[in-house]
């Protein structure tokens, strides 16, 4: 791999962890309330969460790119355009690998229900006390899947960072970009390398997924 | 004696629980109905678990719900103690670790029940290094109970916490619900449709039907004046009384039971003498006689009464309602109450075929 190819990698480590930190912190949240609400509004923001699943990334690129320029609102009042920047990219990843991770936690605190947490109020724990000792404990496969796959997912976006942050070398280049500029200037080699890094680095973190979600089942009681 | 003072009022979509309590809290209080009469709906109420719009609530001076300002204190900080219907024990702690949760969110100031003390009255100590899962489902029901006693409690609610287990593991756990009372002087409240586990455990009854509270009292009063007793089938109760061993007969193994100055034999107990020991009566096997009989008889347990009431049962039967100290209900046929001709105010003798001895209730 050349320097240029480790700076890409860089990047792409960067801006994946930034991404699910940031998705960790809007999603819990945003899981219990979608997990536990009788609310009409629910299936709406289910359906806007799981979006980036079937749209074109180009598509929700192509409106972030639109919203984050000079344009868009904050480049209009604030005099601040994020695309081609890593803040940027980190927005847009937000966007497209929230699915990724807000339903493993749905999903995870669905599972739990309410049972473990009234119990836990009646052993004197306060809400945040209870969520954080108990509840996210046990739901603590949700949470491993979740931060694999929105890691993984935001690790191999690609039509989404081409439209928000170019590719520019050390700032918004990234790994899968990368690949396509080498194709591109015919260096198949090189292409070859990261494709490889890439197969194999996805395989592992969903055998990881696998292994995890068999050997350490949670018994409910 | 604390008092509990209830008003709720709550829509629910297949019924509305609408109670308005006022009850001395003390010993063991059985929230008693048929299922789907909202006794659950009723104990989550009283926690804060459901939110009544017009609620109140008050225990002792303490008022945890107080809709007319704005008030209800959410679940964890009401001094309550609460046993759901399954463990709901954590999985993600051993024995040990669940037994502390609560204990531990406790001030040291306000702790008056010792670990040692509740691994001691419910026998778990054997289980303290084993995960949840590792556990019978009696185990992990003492576990739960334990648990919420360790929070110090000034009430402790008890959703039907033995409906999950099967005839044995029930027995496991009872007596120990009983003895908890006994050492720890905590209040309990406890939901069951089990007329059984009642009639061992509860000093008081709440009577639930159709979402609101049919009756209030001490068990013998409830059981003996209710009005659909009828409903109670063949083996109706006639009496419930608390008994307490003065005697054993080592000829004739008998024990000699002794309730307010009556003297009751029944087959010979393994308790020692001064222990209290709760007896029930049915009211089919009670029979009544106008006089103190010279003629010998067979029936050991004869007790001078006065007659209440007689209630109307159907065409060939009838309860007569009997005051020795408590009530005591006889089933006659209406042709013997003829015969005898009985009326409020008269003295007779019941004779009792059978005392039957609540198993497991050995205070």
């Amino acid at each position: 791999m050349t320097d240029l190819d480790l700076s890409a990698l860089w990047v792409s480590l960067q801006l994946a962890t930034t991404t699910v930190i940031v998705l960790l912190l809007i999603g819990t949240p945003l899981a219990w309330w979608l997990a536990h609400t009788r609310s009409r509004i629910r299936p709406i923001i289910e359906a806007l969460v799981a979006l980036p699943i079937v749209l074109p990334p180009t598509v929700l690129g192509f409106y972030l790119l639109i919203t984050l320029g000079p344009y868009g609102p904050f480049g209009r009042f604030a005099d601040l355009s994020l695309a081609f920047t890593f803040t940027g990219l980190v927005i847009a990843s937000v966007f497209y690998s929230m699915p990724f991770v807000i339903q493993p936690l749905q999903g995870a605190f669905e599972a739990v229900g309410k049972a473990p947490l009234e119990a836990a109020w009646s052993l004197r724990a306060s809400k945040l006390d209870a969520f954080l000792t108990v509840v996210s404990p046990i739901a603590l496969r949700g949470y491993i899947s979740a931060i694999v796959l929105g890691f993984a997912h935001t690790i191999g976006e690609f039509g989404v960072v081409l439209m928000v942050g170019g590719s520019i070398p050390g700032q918004t280049r990234v790994l899968s970009t990368t690949i396509f500029e080498h194709v591109e200037a015919m260096e198949y080699g090189q292409a070859h390398t990261i494709a490889a890094v890439l197969l194999i680095f996805s395989f592992l973190v969903l055998l990881a997924v696998y292994v995890v979600n068999r050997r350490f089942p949670i018994h409910v009681s | 004696m604390s008092h509990l003072r209830a008003r709720f009022d709550l829509p629910l979509s297949t019924f509305r629980l609408n109670v308005d309590l006022d009850v001395p809290i003390a010993g063991i209080t059985a929230i008693f109905g048929p299922s789907g009469s909202g006794k659950t709906t009723l104990l989550r109420c009283l926690a804060g678990l459901e939110r009544a719009p017009q609620g109140f609530m008050q225990f002792g001076e303490e008022v945890w719900q107080d809709e007319s300002r704005g008030r209800c204190l959410p679940l964890y900080e009401r001094p309550i103690g609460y046993v759901f219907q399954e463990p709901r024990l954590f999985p993600h702690y051993d024995v040990r670790a669940n037994l502390l949760y609560g204990y531990k969110r406790i001030p040291l100031d306000a702790r008056r029940v010792a670990p040692e003390q509740v691994i001691a009255i419910l026998g778990i100590g054997h289980l303290l290094d084993r995960r949840i899962h590792k556990l019978s489902g009696g185990e992990q029901q003492r576990v739960a109970i334990g648990r919420a006693l360790l929070t110090s409690p000034k009430l402790l609610l008890l959703d039907e916490p033995l409906a999950s287990l099967d005839l044995q593991r029930k027995q496991e756990v009872l007596p120990f619900i009983r003895q908890l009372h006994e050492h720890l002087r905590i209040p309990v409240l406890y939901v069951s449709h089990g007329l059984t586990e009642i009639l061992q455990l509860a000093d008081r009854v709440i009577l639930m039907k159709e979402g609101h509270v049919a009756g209030t009292g001490l068990l013998n009063e409830v059981f003996t004046t209710l009005d659909f007793r009828a409903q109670l089938g063949p083996h109706r109760i006639g009496a419930i009384l608390n008994a307490r061993v003065i005697h054993h007969d080592l000829q004739y193994g008998l024990t000699q039971l002794d309730f307010n100055n009556h003297a009751l034999f029944v087959p010979i107990q393994s308790v020692p003498v001064g222990q209290a020991l709760r007896v029930h009566i049915f009211s089919n096997d009670v029979s009544l006689v106008l006089a103190q009989t010279v003629v010998p008889t067979s029936i050991l347990n004869i007790l001078k009464a006065t007659v209440v009431e007689v209630r109307e049962i159907d065409q060939s039967s009838v309860e007569v309602v009997l005051d020795i100290g408590t009530p005591l209900v006889a089933s006659i046929t209406r042709k013997s109450l003829m015969l005898l001709g009985l009326k409020p105010g008269q003295l007779v003798f019941a004779h009792i075929k059978t005392v039957a001895l609540n198993e497991e209730f050995v205070e």
